[in-house]
């Protein structure tokens, strides 16, 4: 019964929304605004096709390693500037400049720079995937326990063993925050990145179906990044959940307490 | 206790603490603390609130530098946190890691200074014998009570098998019925594993039912007020120690000296009794 109920949350609103949908362009004919069916045939002709594999996947791959690669140079900085004040102070007005620039506004340098490539690409989404996790990252290291870091010193965990079973840990309800955030960036700055000189992709593809005047497929692919889009947090709620685990327990039990 | 030069654990040199050292609000915290722990000994350290219990356990524990003086474990001088050095803090629920169960809080120390994993284990497990939390061993520390919470931590610092055992106000936090029973287990595996604990605490009757020396502090700037030496049966049980005569007579001694250190920062007085080398 709680899995129905459960169900019917998720799903509920969608449907009547589709449903509303349905009835507005039922008898009316809207060039721009195709009726739902029709638009459930595009997408599957369209996107269950080679164009999976010529655009999606390529797409999926840009995304995927951008989030890997923001995630291990955020993580990593993070720490190592979360750590050392010297290191703040050096850093932290350059990375304040860095990061008020908009990572699009530099596709045209990077373009010339780096070329037409993926590089390129996950150059932009890295740009802007970055910040959130660095961020945090820093700002969950700084604000370690004090007795904590104490216990650790106490028991002399130094070195890398301080960063595996204190710092990261420790820092991780933040960073978690921070990948969270990345995400819904990382997927804007590839749609964006595609739209650019650029020969394949779902960003492509939509920008593609909209100079062909091709609107059914257009919408299919916005369909399509909603899709993905609900998937990644899926996928990162659940992962998210087994890291965390500790952490939602314990906010419970100080909660009761 | 005979005291013999070898037997001696920890010592307490001289130990000065300034902080803001040469600038214009420097502060004396810590005057001159001198005093030695030996083998097997429970000592408890007890001052009015604010006389620098804190900063002295930090210095000896190797967390803060003494401005001037030493303290030596085991022959060798503190700088820094030392092996053979174990601490149990007041904050229990902030010093246990809360993403590490129960039992790999207590095998953690153990495993990053590499005991092998087969002794690990064995280990652990008596220290949570001792504690009697064997049956709370896969259970993460917030899903504990306050005292279980803190009784974990005091299985941690004993697996770590410490030459001195250091316990700041471990039980300030813990309601009075848990904080009973916490006070029985730690003589029980002081005596059970001959330990050599020092314990801080601003609680009176729990100097004197504890151990078997007690340090009374002058407020700040510290001194060694007091050494008092705690002549109460070996084994003590709650409702029998505390109703013994000469338990009321000690406790109004160190009760005394306390009400004395209050009034009289960096006390210029310095008692030492029952024959023990200050």
């Amino acid at each position: 019964m709680i899995v129905l109920k459960r169900l019917a949350l998720w799903f509920g609103l969608p449907a009547i929304l589709i449903a509303v949908w349905w009835a507005f362009t039922a008898q009316g004919v809207n060039f721009f605004v195709p009726k739902p069916d029709k638009l459930a045939n595009t997408f599957v002709t369209v996107w269950f096709s080679e164009k999976f594999f010529t655009d999606v996947m390529p797409s999926m791959g840009r995304l995927l390693i951008s989030l890997a690669v923001s995630l291990v140079l955020g993580v990593a900085l993070g720490i190592a500037i979360g750590l050392s004040r010297t290191l703040r102070w050096l850093l932290e007005p350059l990375l304040e400049f860095i990061r008020a620039v908009p990572s699009t506004i530099l596709i045209p340098v990077l373009l010339l720079l780096i070329g037409i490539n993926d590089a390129m690409k996950i150059t932009v989404i890295v740009l802007g995937c970055l910040w959130p996790i660095l961020l945090n990252t820093i700002e969950g290291v700084r604000s370690l326990d004090e007795v904590l870091k104490n216990t650790a010193l106490v028991y002399r965990l130094r070195g890398f063993d301080r960063i595996r079973y204190l710092v990261l840990p420790g820092a991780s309800p933040l960073i978690m925050a921070g990948i969270r955030h990345s995400l819904a960036v990382g997927l804007i700055l590839l749609v964006v990145s595609e739209m650019f000189a650029s020969t394949d992709g779902i960003g492509y593809s939509i920008i593609n179906f909209q100079n062909r005047i091709a609107i059914p497929e257009m919408w299919s692919g916005i369909f399509l990044l909603g899709i993905i889009g609900v998937l990644l947090s899926v996928v990162f709620q659940a992962i998210q959940k087994r890291v965390l685990g500790w952490y939602y327990g314990l906010k419970e039990a100080s909660n009761d307490g | 206790m005979t005291a013999s030069k070898s037997d001696i654990r920890l010592s307490v040199q001289q130990v000065r603490k300034v902080y803001g050292a040469g600038s214009r609000n420097e502060v004396e915290a810590v005057r001159s603390l001198t005093f030695d722990l030996h083998a097997g000994e429970f000592a408890c350290l007890v001052g009015p609130s604010g006389s620098g219990k804190t900063t002295l356990l930090k210095c000896i524990a190797g967390l803060l530098d003494p401005t001037s003086g030493e303290v030596v474990l085991d022959g060798r001088r503190v700088s820094g946190p030392a092996e053979g050095m174990a601490v149990v803090f007041q904050e229990y629920s902030r010093s246990l890691f809360p993403w590490l169960s129960v039992e790999d809080n207590v095998e953690l120390p153990l495993k990053t200074s590499g005991v092998p994993k087969a002794e690990r284990k064995a280990r652990v497990k008596d220290a949570l014998d001792a504690v009697t939390l064997s049956h709370a061993a896969k259970s993460y520390p917030w899903q504990l009570s306050g005292g279980m919470q803190q009784r974990v931590a005091i299985a941690r610092a004993v697996a770590s098998n410490p030459s001195v055992l250091l316990m700041d106000e471990p039980f300030a936090a813990v309601d009075a019925q848990t904080r009973g029973e916490l006070e029985d287990l730690v003589r029980e595996v002081w005596k059970r594993l001959d330990m050599t604990i020092l314990f801080v605490t601003h609680d009176i009757d729990e100097s004197v039912y504890l151990a078997e020396r007690v340090l009374v502090l002058s407020s700040s700037p510290t001194i060694v007020q007091a050494d008092i030496h705690i002549d109460l049966p070996d084994v003590r049980s709650q409702a029998d120690t505390r109703s013994l005569h000469r338990f009321g007579e000690l406790r109004h001694q160190v009760y005394e000296e306390v009400q004395f250190a209050k009034t009289n920062p960096g006390g210029e007085r310095m008692s030492v009794r029952d024959g023990l080398p200050s």
